[in-house]
Parts: C-alpha cells; sequence; structure tokens
C-alpha cells in the first residue's frame, strides 16, 4: 500500500472519530463547562429588578457569605460528621461481605445495589414516618416518659444521610477489601504480631485507598444534599443546597447564589485535594487519587 | 484463600479463635442490622400503600387496594407518570447511544486528549447535583431568553413563536449524568473484551463496520442494555435536577411526590411511590441479570454498580 492510498482512509478514521466523540463533546463543553463558567460570572453580579442576573462587577455577594457563613458551617459539620459515620458503620459490613463465599458474597452486594438505585425521595419521605410520632420518636417518647422529637433536629438529617450515603462507602472499602489477600495477615500473625498491629500495618494500609475514596464519594454529595434537610429537617435545618435552592427559585437572587456555589464548589476542591495530598505523603505505594 | 484451621491446637491459638468469633458474631449482628435499616423504609412504603384507611397514613385499618385505584384514576398523576415514563426513556435512548459512542471514540483519541474525557466524565458524576441544576437551569433561561428576544423580533407584528423550560430542559441535563454512566459502564466491558476475535475478524478480510456489528456490538451488548435501563432509573427518580429545569406541565413523578409532601403524606402518595418502586426494581432486576451474566461470561467479578465501578478504577 502507498502512502497515497492510506491518506484518505486516515482521513476518514479522524472523521468517524470526530462523529463518535461529537454528542459528548458537546454535552461536556456545552452542558457541564459552559454552565459552570456563566455561575462563576454571574457570581460577581447584582440581582435583576425583577430577579435573576444583571450585569456588574463586584465582590458584595461573597462578602455576604463572608459575614453569614451559618449554612456552610452546618454543612461542613454535617459532611464531615456524616463522612465518619459511614466509615465506622462500612468497614464491618464490607468485611463481613468480602469474606463470605462468593456466591453469598453476589447475593449480598445486590441486595445493597438495589436501595442505592430505588428512589432517594421516596426512602427519605419513608424515613418520616419511621422517625417520626407513629415511629421510632413516638416510641422514645413513651420510654422516657418526655417528648422525644428526632425529626426537625440534626439527628434527623444526619440518619437520612448516612442511610442514603452509606453504600458509596461501603462498595469501594469492599473492593479493596476483596483484594486483600489473607496470607499476608498469616504472616504477620506468624511473625508474633498482635491482633491490633497486624490491623495497623497490614490490613489499614491496604484499605485506606478504598476508605479515603469513600470518603470522598460520600463527603461530595454530602456538601450539596438539599432533599434530606428539606424532607426531614422541618424547614428548621438550613444546609447549603437549601439556601441555594432559595436563592435560585424562591427569592430569585441569581448572583448570590452563584457566589455560594462558587463557593461550595472551591471548598470541596480545597478539602478533597487537603485529604488526597495528606494521605499521599509520605506513601511510596500505591497513590490514592480520584481520577 | 482458604484459612486452614486444623493446626490451631495450642492454647494461644484457641483464645485467637474465641476473638475471632465474637468479632465474627458482631460483624453478622452489625451487617444484618444495617440491611434492616436500608430495606425497612422500602417495606414502610410498600406496607402503608396498601392501608384501608380514610386519611390519616398511620393509622392502620386493614388491607385495601383502594389507594392504588385512587392514585391510578388520578389525571395529575397519570400526567406526571407519562411524562416521568417519556422523559425517562428518550434520556435513556440518548445518554446510551452518545455514551456507547464516546465509549468506542475514546478508544481512538491521543492520550492527552482522553485524560481531558476522563476528567470531564468524572466531574460530571461527582460534582453535587444541585451545582449541575442551578447551572443548566442559568443556562436554560439565558437561551431562553436570547431565543424569545429573536423570535420577537423576527415575529414582525404577528405573535412571536416563545419557547419555555420542559421537557426538553430536563432531558438535556439528565443526559450529562447518564452519558457519563454509560460510558463508563462500556469502556469496562471494552477493556475486558477478547481483542482476538476482532484481529482474526480483520485477517479474514471484514470491513471495519462488519467487525463492529458482528464482533464488537454482540459483546458490548449487556453493557449497552444495563446502560440503558440504569439511565432510566436514574432520570425516573431523579428530583434535584427536575425540580431546577422542569417547565410549566413538565411535572415528573418525583415532583408530585415532593409536592405531596407539603400538603402531607396520605396513602394515595405511597401507593404512587409503591408504583414507582416497582417500576425501578423490576428494571433493575433485568439490568441486575444481564451484568451478572456479562461478568460470569468473563470470569470476572466485575463491578456489580457504576459506582462501585468508578471505586475500582479510583
Amino acid at each position: 500500500m502507498t502512502s497515497d492510498a492510506r491518506a484518505p482512509g486516515r482521513v476518514r478514521s479522524g472523521l468517524v472519530t470526530g462523529l463518535l466523540m461529537a454528542p459528548a463533546t458537546f454535552w461536556y463543553l456545552v452542558l457541564l463547562v459552559l454552565p459552570l463558567a456563566i455561575v462563576v460570572i454571574y457570581s460577581f453580579g447584582v440581582r435583576a429588578p425583577d430577579g435573576g442576573y444583571q450585569a456588574a462587577f463586584t465582590f458584595d455577594n461573597y462578602g455576604t457569605l463572608l459575614k453569614r457563613p451559618g449554612p456552610f458551617t452546618s454543612s461542613l459539620l454535617i459532611a464531615v460528621s456524616g463522612t465518619i459515620l459511614c466509615v465506622l458503620l462500612a468497614f464491618p459490613l464490607a468485611y463481613f461481605i468480602a469474606t463470605r463465599a462468593t456466591k453469598r458474597k453476589g447475593l449480598l452486594l445486590i441486595l445493597l445495589v438495589i436501595p442505592f438505585w430505588t428512589s432517594f425521595l421516596i426512602r427519605t419521605i419513608s424515613l418520616v414516618i419511621i422517625l417520626g410520632s407513629d415511629g421510632i420518636g413516638g416510641f422514645l417518647s413513651n420510654l422516657t416518659g418526655q417528648n422525644v422529637q428526632i425529626l426537625g433536629t440534626m439527628w434527623a438529617v444526619l440518619i437520612g444521610i448516612v442511610y442514603n450515603y452509606l453504600p458509596l462507602m461501603i462498595f469501594p472499602v469492599y473492593v479493596t477489601l476483596e483484594r486483600l489477600d489473607r496470607t499476608l495477615l498469616e504472616a504477620s500473625k506468624d511473625l508474633g504480631a498482635g491482633r491490633w498491629a497486624t490491623f495497623r500495618q497490614v490490613t489499614l494500609p491496604i484499605v485506606w485507598p478504598g476508605l479515603i475514596t469513600g470518603s470522598i464519594l460520600v463527603f461530595i454529595p454530602l456538601m450539596g444534599e438539599y432533599v434530606v434537610p428539606a424532607i426531614l429537617g422541618n424547614g428548621k435545618i438550613f444546609l447549603i443546597g437549601n439556601v441555594l435552592q432559595l436563592d435560585f427559585l424562591s427569592s430569585r437572587d441569581w448572583p448570590a447564589g452563584s457566589a455560594k456555589a462558587v463557593t461550595l464548589i472551591f471548598v470541596m476542591l480545597v478539602t478533597v485535594s487537603f485529604y488526597l495530598w495528606a494521605t499521599n505523603r509520605g506513601r511510596r505505594g500505591r497513590e490514592v487519587s480520584l481520577l | 484463600m482458604a484459612i486452614d484451621t486444623t493446626q490451631r491446637s495450642h492454647p494461644v491459638a484457641l483464645g485467637r479463635d474465641r476473638f475471632k468469633s465474637l468479632v465474627e458474631g458482631w460483624f453478622r449482628f452489625h451487617t444484618a442490622a444495617i440491611y434492616v435499616f436500608l430495606f425497612l423504609p422500602i417495606v414502610v412504603v410498600v406496607v402503608f400503600s396498601f392501608n384501608g384507611t380514610n386519611r390519616y397514613l398511620t393509622d392502620w385499618n386493614g388491607l385495601s387496594l383502594k389507594w392504588y385505584a385512587r392514585a391510578l384514576s388520578d389525571t395529575q398523576v397519570q400526567r406526571d407518570l407519562w411524562n416521568s415514563v417519556s422523559i425517562g426513556i428518550v434520556n435513556a435512548i440518548l445518554a446510551t447511544a452518545f455514551g456507547t459512542m464516546a465509549a468506542l471514540g475514546l478508544q481512538r483519541v491521543p492520550k492527552r486528549l482522553r485524560g481531558f474525557y476522563d476528567a470531564l466524565t468524572y466531574v460530571s458524576i461527582i460534582i453535587p447535583e444541585i451545582v449541575i441544576a442551578l447551572a443548566t437551569l442559568i443556562l436554560f433561561s439565558g437561551f431562553q431568553n436570547t431565543a424569545n428576544g429573536f423570535f420577537a423580533s423576527i415575529a414582525d407584528g404577528g405573535k412571536p413563536f416563545k419557547v419555555g423550560l420542559g421537557q426538553w430542559s430536563i432531558i438535556l441535563a439528565h443526559v450529562l449524568f447518564n452519558l457519563s454512566l454509560v460510558l463508563l459502564l462500556v469502556r469496562a466491558r471494552l477493556s475486558g473484551m477478547d481483542r482476538t476475535l476482532v484481529d482474526a475478524s480483520y485477517d479474514l478480510f471484514a470491513t471495519p463496520w462488519r467487525t463492529f456489528r458482528q464482533i464488537t456490538f454482540p459483546q458490548l451488548l449487556p453493557a449497552i442494555v444495563a446502560g440503558f435501563l440504569l439511565s432510566f432509573t436514574f432520570s425516573f427518580d431523579d428530583y434535584v435536577i427536575s425540580s431546577f429545569v422542569a417547565g410549566v406541565g413538565s411535572q415528573t413523578l418525583p415532583l408530585y411526590i415532593f409536592g405531596q409532601t407539603k400538603q402531607g403524606v396520605t396513602p394515595e402518595t405511597n401507593a404512587v411511590a409503591a408504583v414507582m418502586l416497582v417500576v425501578t426494581l423490576t428494571i433493575l432486576t433485568i439490568g441486575q441479570y444481564l451484568l451478572g451474566r456479562q461478568s460470569r461470561r468473563t470470569g470476572g467479578a466485575g463491578a456489580t454498580t457504576p459506582i462501585a465501578m468508578v471505586a475500582e478504577q479510583a
């Protein structure tokens, strides 16, 4: 074959590649990159008299945000404690599944997938009944003789959040535990290491990447959560997601909302980078990364 | 890896064994408790949808199907159900086609460019939904204003054509996430595929199109179908994005259900929710079956969900 014959083939191959990638490129650039860029621009604008955006260049939206950081601190608090709770609950469960026989393992995993893929909204609404005065809340009230209210508190939001995001922690931890070579544990034991030493020096370093991945997968949606506090918080709990929803759909102050969205993305980037940096520091083995 | 338990006869090992069975027992209890915790709300929704009560949701008054009858004859529920289904199907078709195309295309692009697409794929999956929702709302209303301004200018006195948010805006926003989902599923399947068949096909002088049709596509099919089903499920259940970009008359079932919670949940809401659960679960079962068959055939453990897949690649 001469080079002349190959050239049109190459052009055609390039064309095919271009056509295959065109829709995805459109979606990524027009419906992901462009909107996020507009959000950044809007965050420096002012609210138009009838709501929406009016061009301007001001830092006022960020200024107000610094003066009233309440929802941000609540979100951070919920996100951090939710992530920790997920780690504590996910590890024994992932370990239990990973040590089952193959067939049982598959069943247990499918049972985890089912609630995760069914409507988030419906399951959260159902928690209203379970935690409310006809459920656990009422039961605790009868038990203690006091009026115990779970709904409308941070606890309800925390339960709802852990309930919804726990599978995101379990999967990555399970995957790393599955790879754990049990002979290493035997070797450690044979070398006279105690249980704690074996856990700390063998199990933990192997599971670590899974824990980090899981924490990031849980932490990010937790920071932006708004359905759970809207339903289980009885309008008393305001996380950043709820404030964003109000800014955009109720008061239509888009620049203020945009500034909060940009700050949210920034806080997440900083936290996640710090997280990755702190875990990778001084480690020579497998680096932990999201991508 | 099987652990040999026959050689554990000295006292230290006995102590270890007791500790082990204690830990095992605790883990077993812990696991069972969490599974109950995960499934309880689903069971509660379904059980209370059969409540024969006339008003209060938790006021149990015998089994009855009356709330299903009421829900299914409710014209608003019918319309919202139709909206949800049609949005879900169109979204799934687009996302599956474009995601599969991108997965195939990515094999052919230079490494650097692939990194760029990888980054965008992961960003579109892990960014909080609310950020995507509000960003697309801004984009769409900007588009809407520009387009309506344009139509008004060319209307020339007549009634100008108007665009507004609607089903199309929900579909466009849902496809972003689902396209990435399908892309990951199909790519995982591609990387586990047997290349020798493709090479053999070329050696037998098959054209690239024919090779794709007869060799690659059949092997990708389970991942493509699973991607389609998961995309439909996501769209069918989505509340956050839909609540931002839905227009007048394009309310979906999740929006209806959320609206009901503001007025107090009735057994009718639960009946609608139970119908949604049944739809989702049926689709999931089919998808899971296909993915399971796929991973058994390839012999690998295989990721059971796209999320697990993301985790595995991390």
